[in-house]
């Protein structure tokens, strides 16, 4: 099975060749560079915000990528039902964007955080999480300031009553607590989807760790599972 | 010729110019300078840019190596690492901006040392700091800490250089007076490698990236004086880093480079324009005219005087072949920058800066960029060395060793710097295969099986009690850092920071710190491809430490054979390779003394460098065969501290902590042997290794065609950290702490912010 990716950068954009790496030489599926300014993705089976600094991020992270003539077009092919995955700085603009609910603040230790996290799968539904199982414990890095997700109170309950959210900050053995929250997140949310499912915003980066050598694999499944999902 | 000001009584002095070398000044013109002659010759001449005290010194460090393809002289040096593959790689300081803007001042100085390993034609892959501050409890100390470490932070992580090494230690000595060095490492091929130089007349001088400002003029000569009580005011020439820009600029510049367009490029950083025009044309032998209203500049109304002088960051010196400037402006247009033609080269050797087409500045080349003197100034060795290295080691009290080690692992420079690389984005470009936490940074390379290690060390007690000892450890320290994981030492790279090279005593510890480090590169065949040296780290007299700061580049042929620096098998055999420590002398300038004595004092001895060789060939070596199951070098606090971190396991993760080992042992110490001296005495070339226990023989034969001991100590064995001593049929437990009591204390002793 043939997927095509498109890794949208953004001037500032960072982990655009990381994730790029991972999909043309660990998963073996082509995948292109997309620049800021095309505003046509419709080529595309899946496309992935990467992580970074769009615009350098001195505003507030993704406030100024949300403009860019490429999020035009990724906004009318999500409409669409084009798969849209956001990694980090992707999941802000994300945020920024309106294409999923809510916003992050600055981490509440105020200052940048990188390191490996532990992360319960909450829902292995999405195109984007079917090579996982639910309520599966993996291990990703972040490296992030402004991780702190939240959202007003009647959309988290509508948000968890839906099951949109996919991603939790937990301990070893599954539980989410203070101790397991890098950024403060509200009810340690890493990672969220939109209701229809093909737009997932996460905060962790599953790029870096889709190989042995970098200390783990879980993120790989991330990808593999899109691969899945058109199977 | 249009002056913009006449030379009134003595402004050179004003800019830092000795009255001297401004009679050279008019000697070799031939006439008096104008006043933006006079700022340029300022800050070429400062000794920031021109090494007038180091350079007789520096010539002694062995600068060849049949890996050696770019050595000293140009923006980086480059080492080959085989396949057609090189690495280019160079560590420079920003003490002084740090001192006064500590933020900012961090901020540019990995700015500045990233578009060095650009102007080479390579991608900056990973970033390492060294950094020294007063005592963290110290309210002045830790603003400086919490400062520059949130500057890298802020630039590095933006720009997505991963920063996967470093250190930080402490000393008061720093209090007034931190030290900021930054180090970059890129990857290139061998056809890839570019020059900064302006070669062929006729050709374009363009500028890329950010437009020129007011900030920054006359940064240099501010970081080639000493630091007085109104260094403050100098805040104003701490230049404002934007990584954004950065970011943009190394992109478009990778691009350009990449069409064939760029015959030379060079980083506009200290002294901006004067000194990347000045220098690229003094390479190629040829000249260059500017004309400065063509510099797209961020006010109105800039003279010439601030423009050429201006240390604005962020912006790359191109020479461009005439026909192909449409396409270096159709590169920066892409990425959103600025670029300008703004002169020609010339062959005519001068550089001539042109103002609405009217000269007002005409200097030499050459003259400028390596005309200023070179200074032999007088030394002699400080007095204090008589009182510290007399001092009676023997005469101390062992105290109860159980408290002695929380002690020692809870120094701040021993302690857990993980609140300081948590910071720091160290996985980014995922070629992170070790970080920061594991003694040495291991990098993959992408598309082959190598691995590139990288440690910075420095010792600055160690060189303040005896400055040719220190020279040699920070190249041995470093050697060994690499080596334990398995690659092998290839090069180095320094930043010798010390106090005012006019004062004979510190002049001395230069000589012997620069004559210990030549020695020790020698004997461990690890040529110098650039570096810095940084003077005038002192302030109303009190001078720091002299630390010299080696960044040593290793080579793993297979990454897939390097050795964890942590226990990581129950059972495995624990051995010390090389000098087993015991004597009172090797707790001359240790971790130990200072912290469970108040006392920096004794003389540390030179290394064995025959020894080190050895050790790192027996490292090397053993890795290849996968002997090994772990290794890590005895440094900061002895082999109690080694064994200790050995147990400790990774702490890259935030939310939870990896399970710990520990080990059991039993050590027999000589006659005239402390059990302090044993448990943490640094001054000794030696590894702490643990394998299984198969691997002995072989093992024990490696250590001895390499004539060197091996001394079994015990296992690797449950959760606590056990030390018996054997004193004739006797044994007694001299330690048994539990491993993760002692982690936490390592864990927790280092607040910041």
């Amino acid at each position: 099975m043939t997927v095509r990716f498109g890794v949208v950068v953004f001037p500032g954009s960072n982990c655009d060749s990381d994730v790029y790496h991972v999909i043309r030489d660990v998963l073996g599926q082509p995948v292109d560079y997309v620049w800021h300014e095309e505003t046509d993705v419709s080529r595309y089976q899946c496309i992935v915000l990467p992580g970074g600094f769009s615009y350098g991020d001195y505003l507030r992270a993704g406030a100024l990528a949300r403009f860019s003539p490429v999020m035009r077009g990724v906004e009318e092919y999500a409409h669409d039902g084009g798969l849209v995955l956001g990694i980090c700085n992707g999941f802000q603009i994300l945020l920024e964007s309106g294409l999923l609910p809510g916003a992050m603040l600055p981490n509440d230790c105020l200052e940048f955080r990188c390191g490996w996290v532990n992360l319960r799968v909450d829902n292995a539904g999405t195109p984007f999480t079917l090579e996982y199982r639910r309520g599966e414990v993996v291990r990703m890095p972040v490296a992030h300031h402004e991780g702190n997700y939240v959202l007003e109170k009647e959309s988290l309950e509508a948000l968890k009553k839906r099951g949109g959210i996919t991603f939790t900050y937990v301990d070893e053995s599954g539980r989410p607590g203070k101790e397991s929250n890098p950024n403060g997140a509200l009810l340690n949310i890493a990672g969220i989807v939109n209701e229809r499912g093909n737009v997932l915003g996460m905060m962790p980066h599953p790029e870096r760790c889709s190989e042995r050598i970098l200390g783990g694999e879980d993120g790989l499944r991330v990808f593999q599972s899109v691969v899945r999902y058109y199977s | 010729m249009k002056s913009e000001s006449t030379v009134a009584s003595c402004p050179w002095r004003e800019m830092g110019l000795k009255d001297h070398e401004y009679r050279m000044i008019v000697e070799k013109l031939g006439r008096e300078p104008n006043y933006t002659e006079l700022g340029m010759f300022a800050v070429l001449w400062s000794e920031h840019c021109a090494y007038k005290h180091s350079r007789a010194v520096l010539r002694r460090l062995p600068t060849e190596g049949p890996r050696v393809l770019v050595g000293p002289g140009e923006n980086a040096g480059v080492l080959d690492i085989g396949d057609g593959l090189a690495v280019a790689f160079k560590m420079e300081s920003h003490n002084h901006p740090c001192a006064v803007e500590p933020f900012q001042g961090a901020a540019t100085g990995v700015g500045g040392i990233v578009r060095d390993i650009l102007a080479m034609g390579a991608r900056p892959m990973a970033l390492f700091d060294p950094l020294r501050f007063g005592p963290p409890d110290d309210p002045r100390s830790a603003f400086l800490f919490q400062g520059v470490v949130s500057g890298i932070s802020f630039y590095g992580n933006c720009l997505g250089i991963p920063t996967v090494g470093g250190e930080v230690e402490f000393s008061r000595c720093y209090r007034s007076n931190p030290l900021c060095n930054v180090m970059c490492l890129g990857i290139l091929r061998h056809d890839e490698i570019f020059r900064g130089r302006a070669s062929g007349p006729g050709n374009l001088v363009m500028i890329v990236g950010h437009s020129t400002g007011r900030d920054g003029i006359h940064g240099c000569t501010f970081a080639s004086e000493e630091l007085a009580e109104d260094s403050e005011s100098k805040r104003p020439n701490v230049q404002v880093g934007d990584p954004f820009m950065e970011k943009l600029l190394i992109e478009a510049c990778l691009e350009m480079m990449r069409t064939g367009a760029v015959i030379g490029i060079q980083d506009m950083g200290a002294a901006g324009i004067t000194s990347s025009c000045a220098e690229t044309a003094a390479r190629a032998g040829t000249g260059m005219e500017i004309e400065i209203r063509q510099v797209p500049t961020r006010e109105e109304g800039m003279t010439p005087y601030e423009v050429m002088l201006s240390e604005s960051q962020e912006r790359m010196l191109l020479i461009v072949a005439p026909d192909k400037a449409p396409v270096v402006g159709e590169i920066a247009r892409k990425w959103g920058l600025c670029a300008a033609v703004i002169g020609k080269v010339t062959d005519t050797g001068d550089l001539v800066v042109k103002e609405n087409g009217i000269e007002v500045a005409r200097i030499p080349a050459k003259l400028l960029a390596e005309g200023a003197p070179v200074y032999q100034p007088p030394s002699s060795e400080p007095r204090y060395l008589r009182e510290t290295s007399c001092f009676e080691l023997e005469s101390l009290p062992v105290p109860p060793l159980p408290d002695a080690a929380f002690k020692v692992i809870s120094a701040p420079t021993v302690a857990s710097k993980a609140p300081v690389w948590r910071q720091y984005d160290y996985m980014v470009r995922t070629d992170t295969v070790a970080g920061p936490g594991s003694g040495a940074a291991v990098l993959r390379v992408k598309g082959t099986r190598k691995g590139v290690v990288v440690s910075t060390d420095g010792n600055g007690r160690i060189t303040y009690l005896n400055p040719r000892a220190g020279g040699m450890w920070a190249v041995v320290e470093s050697a060994l850092n690499v080596a334990v994981t398995g690659a092998r030492p290839i090069g180095i790279t320094n930043c010798l920071n010390f106090g005012n090279p006019e004062d004979p005593e510190v002049f001395w510890q230069f000589e012997e710190a620069v004559a210990g480090m030549a020695e020790a590169c020698r004997q461990l065949g690890t040529p110098i491809t650039g570096g810095n040296v940084s003077f005038y780290n002192e302030t109303e007299g009190e001078a720091i430490y002299p630390t010299p700061v080696v960044g040593m580049v290793g080579l793993l042929d297979d990454i897939k054979k390097r050795v964890s620096p942590w226990f990581n098998r129950e059972g495995d055999i624990v051995a010390v390779i090389g000098e087993m420590p015991g004597e009172p002398s090797h707790l001359a300038g240790s971790e130990y003394l200072e912290r469970c004595f108040g006392l920096v004092g004794g003389k540390p001895a030179e290394p064995d460098l025959g020894l080190a060789r050895n050790l790192v060939e027996a490292l090397v070596r053993g890795a290849e065969k996968g002997l090994y199951s772990s290794a890590t070098d005895v440094s900061h606090g002895g082999i109690l501290a080694a064994l200790a971190e050995s147990s400790f396991g990774p702490s890259s993760d935030l939310t939870s902590f990896s399970p710990v080992s520990g080990a059991e042992i039993e050590i027999s110490p000589g006659e005239n042997h402390r059990l302090d001296a044993v448990l943490f005495g640094e001054a000794v070339v030696a590894a702490v290794v643990s394998f299984p226990e198969s691997n002995l023989p072989e093992l024990t034969a490696l250590a001895r065609s390499l004539d060197l001991p091996l001394t079994v100590l015990g296992r690797v064995k449950g959760g606590r950290i056990m030390v018996r001593a054997r004193e004739g049929a006797q044994v007694r437990t001299l330690l048994d702490i539990e491993t993760r009591a002692l982690r936490d204390t390592w864990l927790r002793a280092l607040v910041l912010s």
